[in-house]
Parts: C-alpha cells; sequence; structure tokens
C-alpha cells in the first residue's frame, strides 16, 4: 500500500523536528529515510505510524487519510531500534501476539507463527524467552511479530542500528531478500549511507526537517541535488572550490589541459584501494586511487602530481547547500 | 628486567599486609553493624519473644482467643485490606501518570507523593479530622450521607491510606521509567488497546515492583498506630486495632496480651516479608 505524508510539520517546543515535509512512498517499494541524527526521520516514521501526532499535515495510507487514527487501527507494523521485545513472553507468544488481540482461532495462530518463525529462521528457538537470543534473533523475532498481523505496511525505526558491523550486514541483506519474497511495501529509517544504498529502492534524503532529495540510490549518488546530499551519500573531497568524489579525480604525472599542480603530503593503502592526500596551493584534498595506478604513477610523499575533475560531476552548486 | 623479581616480592609483602589490614578493617566495620542491629533490634525482640513465651504456649492462647484481641485483629485485617486495595489501584495509576504523562502540576503532585513520609502521623490523624470530623462541612455533608468517617472504620482506612499513599509509587515508579515506553508502543501497533497493553504488557512487567509495594504497604498498615489512634477514638471492641490493644493492655499491666499481641503482630509482618523475598530471587533466575 502506498504512504502520502503531505506538509507534515512537528515540533517539539523551540525545535522543528519536521518542517511541511511531503513524501509519497509507493506500493511494495522498499525505501530508506536517510538523514543524521536529529533530522527528523525518526519522528517522520513514528507519524506515518500514529506513535506521534503531526502539528499539521496529513498522513494518507492506501488513499485513505490515517491522521486521526490511533496507532492500534492503522494496521502497521513496526520494529524498533531496541527490538522492543515483550520480555516476559516467549519467542511464539511474543510472535502470537499481534494474532492473540485479534482473537484468531487458536490453531490458525499456530499455524502462523510457525510459518513465521521458519521465515526469519528462528524455529528451534520459539519456547525461548527472549532474553536467551542474541541482538540480531530478537530483531528477527521483532519483524516476524511485525509481519504476524499481515501489516499494510512495515516501518522499521534504524532496525539494525544497535547490532554489530557483522551482524548488521547479514540483517540487511536478509532484509533485501524478505521483502522481495513478502513485497510489503517497507520503509526503514538508517543515518547509514552505506545501509540506505545497499537495501532501499529508493532513497529519502532528510536534513534539518525537511527533504533534501528522493529518489533511486544511484540517482543520488551521480546526480546529488545539493551539497548536503552529496556528501552526505557518499565520500567528498573539494577542488577549486567545487564538491567532487575523490575517485572522480584523475591523477597525472605531468601537467595536462584542465590539470592543477598539487603536492603528495600522505598516502595510506587501504587494501587495494589508496588514499593520497595532497596539497593545490594551500588547500588540501584527498584522491581515491587503485593500487596499480598508484603504483604506475610512483607517487610518494613529498612529490608533484596534476590532478583534473573527470566523470559526472555535480552541475555547479547554483546557491544551493 | 633486573629488578623485576624483588620489586615483585616487596609488593607482594606490601600487598599482603594491606590485606590483613583491610581484613581486620572489615572485621570491625562487621562488629559495629552487628552490635548495632543487635542493640536496636535483635534484643529488644528477642526479650518481648522471649517474656511472651515465659509460661509457656498456653497463656499466649489464651491471650489471643480474648475476644477483643480476636475484635482488634479483624478490624486491623479490614482496614489492611481496604487500605492494599485503594493503594494499589491509586498507585500504579499515579505511577503511570508520572512517569508516561507531561502535564502541568506534574512536579508538584510528585512532591506531594512524598509528604506523608514528612507529616507526623498524628497531625495527618488531626487533619483528617478537621476535614471530615462530624462538625466539619465535608464530614457533617457525609453524616447527613449516613457515612461516618471519624471514629469509624472509613476513617481509619482514609489515616492508614494517607501514611502508606508512597509505598507503591515508589516501587512502581522506576520500574516503569526503566522499562520505558517502547513495549508499550510495540502492543499498540499490534492493535492491542491501552487497557489491553496494560494489562498484557505493563502489569506483567511491573508484578515485583507492585508485590514488593503491596507488601510494604501492608506491613505499614498492619504498625500503623498514630493516625489511627486519633481517628479511631479507640473505642475498645469497635474500632480497636492491634496496636491499640497493645498499648491499652499494656497502660493497664495485662502484659501477657500486650506481648503475645505484639509476637502475633510481628510474626505475619514477618512472614510476608519472608514470602516476598523468597519468591523474588526465582523471578530474577528464570
Amino acid at each position: 500500500m502506498s504512504i502520502r505524508a503531505t506538509n507534515v510539520t512537528k515540533r517539539f517546543g523551540d525545535f522543528t523536528a519536521l518542517d511541511d515535509v511531503s513524501v509519497e512512498i509507493p506500493t511494495g517499494s522498499l525505501t530508506a529515510l536517510l538523514g543524521p541524527s536529529g533530522g527528523g526521520k525518526s519522528t517522520l516514521l513514528r507519524i506515518i505510524a500514529g506513535l506521534e501526532q503531526p502539528d499539521s499535515g496529513t498522513v494518507e495510507i492506501a488513499g485513505e487519510d490515517f491522521t486521526e487514527l490511533p496507532p492500534q487501527r492503522r494496521n502497521v507494523g513496526f520494529v524498533f531500534q531496541h527490538y522492543a521485545v515483550f520480555k516476559h513472553l516467549s519467542v511464539r507468544r511474543n510472535v502470537a501476539f499481534g494474532l492473540e488481540i485479534r482473537k484468531r482461532p487458536k490453531d490458525e495462530v499456530r499455524r502462523r507463527v510457525d510459518e513465521l518463525l521458519q521465515l526469519v529462521h528462528l524455529d528451534q528457538f520459539g519456547d525461548r524467552l527472549p532474553s536467551q537470543l542474541s541482538g540480531g534473533q530478537r530483531q528477527r523475532m521483532a519483524l516476524a511479530r511485525a509481519l504476524a498481523v499481515e501489516p499494510k505496511v512495515m516501518l522499521l525505526d534504524e532496525p539494525f542500528g544497535a547490532l554489530d558491523a557483522q551482524v548488521r550486514k547479514e540483517l540487511r541483506d536478509w532484509l533485501r531478500r524478505l521483502h522481495d519474497e513478502v513485497h510489503v511495501t517497507t520503509v526503514f529509517v538508517t543515518h547509514d549511507q552505506e545501509e540506505a544504498m545497499d537495501v532501499a529502492d529508493e532513497i529519502v534524503v532528510i536534513n534539518n526537517g525537511v527533504v533534501e532529495q528522493v529518489g533511486p540510490p544511484d540517482e543520488l549518488y551521480d546526480r546529488p541535488a545539493n551539497d548536503f546530499v552529496m556528501s552526505f551519500l557518499g565520500p567528498v573531497t573539494r577542488l577549486g572550490g567545487k564538491l567532487v568524489r575523490p575517485h572522480d579525480l584523475e591523477v597525472l604525472a605531468d601537467p595536462d589541459a584542465g590539470t592543477v599542480p598539487a603536492t603528495v603530503v600522505r598516502m595510506v593503502r587501504l587494501g587495494f584501494e589508496v588514499k593520497v592526500d595532497a596539497v593545490v596551493g594551500d588547500q588540501e584534498l584527498w584522491v581515491q586511487l587503485t593500487r596499480s595506478e598508484a603504483d604506475r604513477l610512483a607517487i610518494a610523499p613529498g612529490s608533484e602530481i596534476h590532478i583534473r575533475a573527470i566523470g559526472a560531476v555535480t552541475p555547479a552548486p547554483t546557491g544551493a547547500g | 628486567m633486573a629488578g623485576g623479581p624483588p620489586s615483585v616480592g616487596r609488593r607482594g609483602a606490601a600487598g599482603a599486609a594491606g590485606a590483613a589490614g583491610g581484613r581486620r578493617s572489615r572485621l570491625g566495620l562487621r562488629i559495629v553493624a552487628l552490635a548495632y542491629l543487635a542493640m536496636l533490634l535483635v534484643i529488644p525482640v528477642g526479650l518481648v519473644i522471649w517474656r511472651t513465651f515465659e509460661n509457656g504456649v498456653g497463656p499466649v492462647l489464651d491471650a489471643l482467643s480474648d475476644p477483643s484481641v480476636v475484635h482488634a485483629f479483624k478490624i486491623t485485617g479490614i482496614v489492611a485490606l481496604w487500605t492494599v486495595v485503594l493503594n494499589t489501584v491509586f498507585g500504579v495509576g499515579v505511577a503511570i501518570l508520572l512517569v508516561r504523562h507531561r502535564f502541568p502540576g506534574r512536579r508538584v503532585l510528585s512532591a506531594l507523593i512524598d509528604l506523608p513520609l514528612a507529616v507526623s502521623p498524628v497531625v495527618v490523624g488531626l487533619a483528617l479530622i478537621l476535614v471530615y470530623g462530624k462538625f466539619a462541612p465535608v464530614g457533617g455533608w457525609l453524616e447527613g450521607q449516613g457515612i461516618q468517617m471519624i471514629y469509624a472504620l472509613p476513617g481509619m482506612v482514609l489515616a492508614t491510606v494517607f501514611v502508606s499513599l508512597p509505598l507503591v509509587v515508589r516501587e512502581v515508579a522506576p520500574v516503569l521509567e526503566e522499562i520505558g515506553i517502547e513495549q508499550e508502543q510495540a502492543a499498540w501497533t499490534l492493535g492491542a488497546g491501552r487497557m489491553q497493553t496494560f494489562r498484557r504488557i505493563t502489569l506483567p512487567s511491573i508484578r515485583w515492583a507492585l508485590a514488593y509495594g503491596v507488601v510494604l504497604t501492608l506491613a505499614r498498615a498492619l504498625g500503623e498506630y498514630g493516625a489511627v489512634a486519633v481517628v479511631s477514638g479507640r473505642l475498645v471492641d469497635k474500632t480497636q486495632t492491634v496496636t491499640l490493644i497493645v498499648d491499652e493492655r499494656f497502660q493497664n499491666f495485662d502484659q501477657t496480651t500486650a506481648y503475645a499481641a505484639s509476637v502475633a503482630l510481628a510474626a505475619v509482618a514477618i512472614v510476608i516479608l519472608i514470602v516476598i523475598n523468597l519468591l523474588r530471587p526465582d523471578e530474577r533466575a528464570s
């Protein structure tokens, strides 16, 4: 089901969390709300779920106005960063919770819970208490619990934020595959651009309570609407006052058309890539090279190189940002 | 590392001396603590028990089956029961209000909850008479409706509820704070209404804090003297509670009954405390 938030504003005291935000999320998509902490993305998600009331604006799900509806009647699945497991209930009872509230027949509940536990690979753990699960398992349980009631949309608030790097990566892939299986419209909040690029079909960049840009990951990366989006979505450096991606800089041994001279300050080898810190005049910048390029150019601290921008360059920031 | 081993040796010796000193000071501390407890608690209570059973169990049973004593236990039981019920409902309600809601006057309410700890129970009793006495406006109106507050059970319950007001709130509120609101919000998004969420999620999470608050309330209600003494009028066989009868008999040199009733009352309180403390670790382990 599609989600549409229109002109949503939300203030907490003096702080404006969302300032006249409008977003449309198409049916069946997997969308990331991406932005720095405190930018308003979680607030938007919680407003969609009905856990917060907007000061003004409307929320529609599947074309129906949900703005005044309490969370109990929205039928959205919500997954919290810190899992929000029901500590005193077994994994099975956690997953069954929504179905028990809906007074479904016992054998239907049992069947559905079995199905879901299988889907999230927890079929062995049904009788355990949440405290006996790892963080990743708890979050999968929370996902199964939210999916149990066949929600119209799934909303995930920094779902992997409390997990360590390895588990986070696994769950990310797993969420992607799960979405491809279940096809429910899913929105997740993250401040990790790599996570957003890796998992989402569509990214909504939110900063300071406003939407900066909406689009598929590639488009945001290659054609950022402004400097903020550009620097938030990937590495950037500055050449001649313009933001460029460090891998979009060409390094030559000799001067050529459009190059500027630079002096190498430092080199760091990170596996196959080499990060070169240099100064152009009194401006610092850095360039990302492959190892073989760096070897071919025989770069060392102190050597002179010539740099120019290639490939996709941001459309000149026309006062934006 | 030529200087290594000797320095290790020296450090070892110094450490041993330090440990011995520490052991000595810990032992000293323990003796002081035990002596303090003995003077304060163990010797007096032990003496009361000893004096009670000085002449065997027979006189004690006789004293406890005195109709006035039986009646006093009944009155104490009724007052304690009502106090526990009211304090549980009110305590949980106020704890939720204080922790889960933001409203003007919240700090004032929070401060008022602790007031009964600061005010002497006798003052509480007198204050209640001022409001609910026969010749006070509120009390007079209630009298007109056929409800007698002062020198009757309702006033005694009111006084006991007042003095035990913070006990449930102050046990439950920190636990509510600690568990946070997310479990409850998760329940809402799964379709559970406020009452369902309270019954299925909140209540199981706070049940041990609540149980502890109830036990403290019960203990306070069983032992309350000052406020009840003022409000009840000490009417023998009518509004006389166990603590009141203990005092009355003691003043009248009927020490056997006074001690017997005291020990019985203390025994009830101790049994309740032991039961709750036995139950609690089980819960943590599971």
